[in-house]
């Protein structure tokens, strides 16, 4: 056992709990911050891929921004207990078992597509001085018409969230 | 000091994703629904990043910046919504927001 492999697992099982406690969370604020906890454990597990920028960015634009706004939406709204129905059998009886299915089924897939490739591992390949540069000329160059889209995409969202979002429209 | 499997992350990404579709499945609060989505796309994000890694290319890192750049998006709308859903129907939970329900 190496640091890496004990980082890993730490990171992992930080992330599986968080996200267990999403799911068996009563109230809305703890499940947001279940999901901070499994973003932030995400992070580390980037910086362990050798991909600094995607860190940096899950931490200040999903940690920090987004799930700002889903807790300022839950306090808005005052959001509290939610309500436990008895309506969603379906959920609870074909909905797990076929969750479960889904989760074995991707996993064998990815045994399956990795075996035989045991030097794929995270150092395999040699780290990059910096990500980040080869990430800018990929973002500034190859891709630059996409990325200019997800600027006019950025706008439309949040002309429409005000839209949507004012009382008297 | 070698590294860790590829295959530890890509098993991590698909228990994620499950547990993410359980969430979607079982919560009844349309915020906690959205959280739940969002997981989902933390998971796809996880699997980008380590097949990035292990192909030694950047293009699955820049997927991710748009995986990112549109789930904002996507959060800032469907939250809109979810103000839009209480003021009017004074519920946030799902089962009785059924118009549209036949």
């Amino acid at each position: 056992m190496n640091v890496p492999v004990i980082m890993f697992f730490a990171c992992a099982l930080l992330a599986v709990f968080g996200a267990v406690l999403l799911i068996l969370a009563k109230e809305p604020i703890h499940s947001a911050l279940a999901l901070i906890l499994v973003m932030a454990a995400l992070a580390v597990l980037y910086l362990l891929l050798g991909a600094e920028f995607i860190a940096a960015v899950q931490l200040i634009v999903y940690a920090g921004a987004i799930m700002v706004l889903f807790v300022f939406v839950i306090m808005l709204l005052n959001a509290g207990v939610e309500d436990r129905t008895n309506q969603s059998l379906m959920a609870k009886y074909l909905g797990l078992p076929l969750s479960g299915f889904l989760v074995l089924d991707l996993a064998w897939w990815i045994a399956r597509s990795t075996s035989g490739k045991a030097e794929l591992t995270a150092s395999a390949v040699p780290a990059q001085a910096s990500s980040t540069i080869e990430l800018s000329n990929l973002l500034f160059k190859q891709f630059l018409f996409p990325f200019e889209a997800t600027s006019i995409l950025i706008l439309i969202a949040m002309v429409g969230a005000v839209v949507l979002a004012r009382r008297d429209p | 000091m070698n590294g860790v499997p590829i295959f530890y992350f890509l098993i991590l990404s698909a228990v994620l994703f499950g547990l993410g579709v359980v969430a979607f499945l079982f919560k009844r609060n349309i915020i906690a629904i959205f959280m739940s989505i969002e997981l989902m796309l933390n998971a796809v994000n996880l699997a980008f990043v380590a097949f990035s890694r292990a192909l030694g290319k950047l293009d699955g890192q820049v997927f991710v910046f748009f995986v990112i750049v549109v789930a904002a998006a996507e959060a800032a709308v469907g939250l809109a919504i979810a103000i839009n859903i209480a003021h009017n129907r004074r519920t946030l939970n799902v089962e009785q927001v059924d118009l549209l329900k036949f």
